[in-house]
């Protein structure tokens, strides 16, 4: 916030700059994220105590909640692509999948333009299904016609390269090394394009030839797209790719600026640990 | 105010005014239920090829593959035979029993399946909830046609079933196409509701077999259903006015030449059926839709 009314201030002085009103494209205001997880089988209950759970009506032991994300503000402006930087844990993945409407948020909001589309190579599918199939229903899955379907299944497959050695994508994805599925799942998400487009890890995705074929197509779909969030742990494509970044911490947002400064504090922070 | 005029229009804006000033909507925000509607006909094709995969990869790991589709009623119903017709001899009183018993059987397994399989439609699926964005209702919509078509496949067995056991083929048998329709609109509401019910509780994976055994027992499908005129008035009605009960009557109204009915009157049966269709299948529905935005959480 801060840096945003200084930006401001200094559009006062030039009133020239006024004319290019910058549009908002994604409005994050005090946004808390929880969500639940099982725990599974853990000792310490007793049907006894699940009794007394019920009637007391309190939650159970085995499911915890997850305070993932803390009261994260900011505003991000068509044309502009911002990193996500922060440790392993610290809310970056749970807070893409609030913009993206797939979580929802517990106290806040999250407002956006459109409806921002989700690039990741989690993107669980039918693993009893061939390749084939899964590319089929992942695109339908996207909301593509089934006739666009059709046209883009070849060239998906093509560019995972899942059939380099041998007809694997008429097998079962099971059979898939993880490399693999990680792969056909990141060709799938790439096929679409999108208005709000943030990229979780995908990048890192696969061997070498594959991650050069990725990145350029990560590069046609920028610019294509208003704006472009980055989560990822290698710095260096942070810094190729966004002029912005936000740096989150435990679920607090513990800075947001120019990608340069924010890596720089960032770094120190992670080297003096 | 003057000096305002002049520099950025948001400056000093609230997030919440910045965004409704762009005219920026809620991520994630619940549709109207037109629109919602109109996003889950626009996602039909999803709906069928995900409903077909899951057809063919539940038996993808067993050797005889989809021809259990078939076996499992069979077994089902030989299992029954077996207890119900043979040990307790209960088919004394009913004319053509294997073919009573399997339509009961068979029309039950379709709601039942349905119900079980939609309990997990949401929490089983929650990877891909969780990475892409369509109308939830798709997954048990999804579920409901997967059902469907199984039961299409346990028709043609139940058919060979009955005219093997000497019933004629009548024009009545055209009947069974509305009552099975009007039963999967219904079924269509019920996995609606259990999926979003199973979203929040999984405990009710546990629970929902016993409620449909109890339903099952409640519904004439082993025994004859005279046996329910004994209970006292009040109890015979409610039984009368089971879903399950009337689609079941309805199935064996159409296939079957003279079997013990609860139900005299077939407007009667026509009007339950379709009061259920349509009260299951809108209610349902609109439960549903209300939870849209909860179904990511787990």
């Amino acid at each position: 916030m801060v840096d945003h009314m200084q930006a401001t201030d200094e559009a006062t002085v030039s009133l020239p700059v006024l004319t290019q009103e910058r549009i908002p494209t994604v409005v994050v205001d005090d946004a808390h994220i929880i969500y639940r997880v099982h725990k599974g089988a853990t000792g310490g209950t007793t049907p006894v105590a699940a009794l007394r759970r019920l009637v007391k009506r309190t939650s159970a032991p085995n499911v915890r909640e997850v305070h993932a994300v803390k009261g994260v503000s900011f505003t991000a402006y068509r044309g502009e692509a911002i990193g996500l930087i922060g440790s392993n844990g610290s809310g970056k993945s749970t807070l893409l999948r609030a913009i993206a409407g797939l979580l929802p948020v517990n106290r806040g909001a999250i407002h956006t333009q459109g409806q921002p589309s989700l690039l990741g190579v989690n993107a669980a599918l039918l693993n009893d299904l061939s390749g084939e199939r899964n590319v089929t229903l992942g695109c339908l899955a996207m909301g593509m016609h089934p006739d666009e379907v059709a046209q883009q299944a070849a060239g998906i497959i093509d560019f995972s390269g899942i059939n380099e050695r041998g007809d694997f994508a008429s097998l079962p994805m099971r059979t898939y090394s993880s490399g693999m599925a990680a792969r056909l799942r990141f060709s799938i998400a790439a096929a679409k394009k999108h208005d709000v487009l943030l990229i979780d890890e995908a990048l890192a995705t696969g061997d070498k030839g594959f991650r050069k074929r990725s990145e350029q197509r990560v590069r046609e779909l920028r610019e294509g797209a208003g704006t472009v969030f980055l989560v990822s742990h290698q710095l260096s494509s942070v810094r190729d790719t966004c002029e912005r970044t936000i740096w989150l911490e435990s679920g607090v947002l513990r800075m947001d600026g120019p990608t340069d400064d924010v890596i720089r504090a960032y770094e120190a922070y992670a080297n003096s640990k | 105010m003057a000096t305002t005029a002049l520099v950025d229009p948001d400056t000093g804006l609230t997030q919440a005014q910045l965004a409704a000033r762009h005219g920026l909507r809620v991520a994630g925000e619940r549709p109207t239920l037109v629109e919602y509607s109109r996003r889950l006909w626009a996602y039909r094709h999803f709906i069928a090829a995900y409903a077909n995969a899951k057809l063919v990869a539940s038996y993808s790991n067993a050797k005889l593959g989809q021809l259990w589709q078939v076996l499992t009623p069979l077994t089902n119903a030989a299992v029954y035979y077996l207890i119900f017709g043979v040990v307790l001899a209960q088919n004394e009183n009913i004319p053509n029993f294997i073919g009573y018993l399997t339509t009961g059987l068979f029309i039950f397994n379709f709601t039942q399946s349905a119900v079980l399989a939609g309990t997990q439609s949401i929490s089983g699926n929650l990877g891909l909830i969780r990475a892409l964005h369509f109308p939830r209702a798709s997954l048990p919509l999804s579920t409901t046609v997967t059902q469907f078509q199984q039961l299409l496949a346990s028709m043609v067995v139940l058919l060979g079933i009955v005219l093997v056991t000497g019933e004629p083929i009548t024009l009545k048998w055209l009947m069974l196409v509305p009552a099975l329709l009007l039963q999967a609109v219904f079924n269509a509401g019920v996995v609606l509701l259990v999926a979003r019910m199973g979203a929040k509780a999984s405990d009710l994976k546990q629970v929902m077999p016993f409620i449909l055994r109890t339903w099952m027992y409640g519904s004439g499908v082993l025994y004859s259903v005279t046996l329910f005129d004994r209970l006292p008035g009040w109890a015979t009605t409610l039984v009368q006015f089971n879903p399950l009960l009337v689609y079941i009557e309805l199935a064996r109204y159409a296939l079957l030449d003279q079997p013990p009915l609860l139900n005299e009157s077939l407007t009667q049966l026509w009007l339950v059926g379709a009061g259920w269709a349509l009260v299951g299948g809108i209610g349902g529905y609109i439960y549903f839709w209300r939870g849209e935005q909860e179904y990511g959480r787990g």
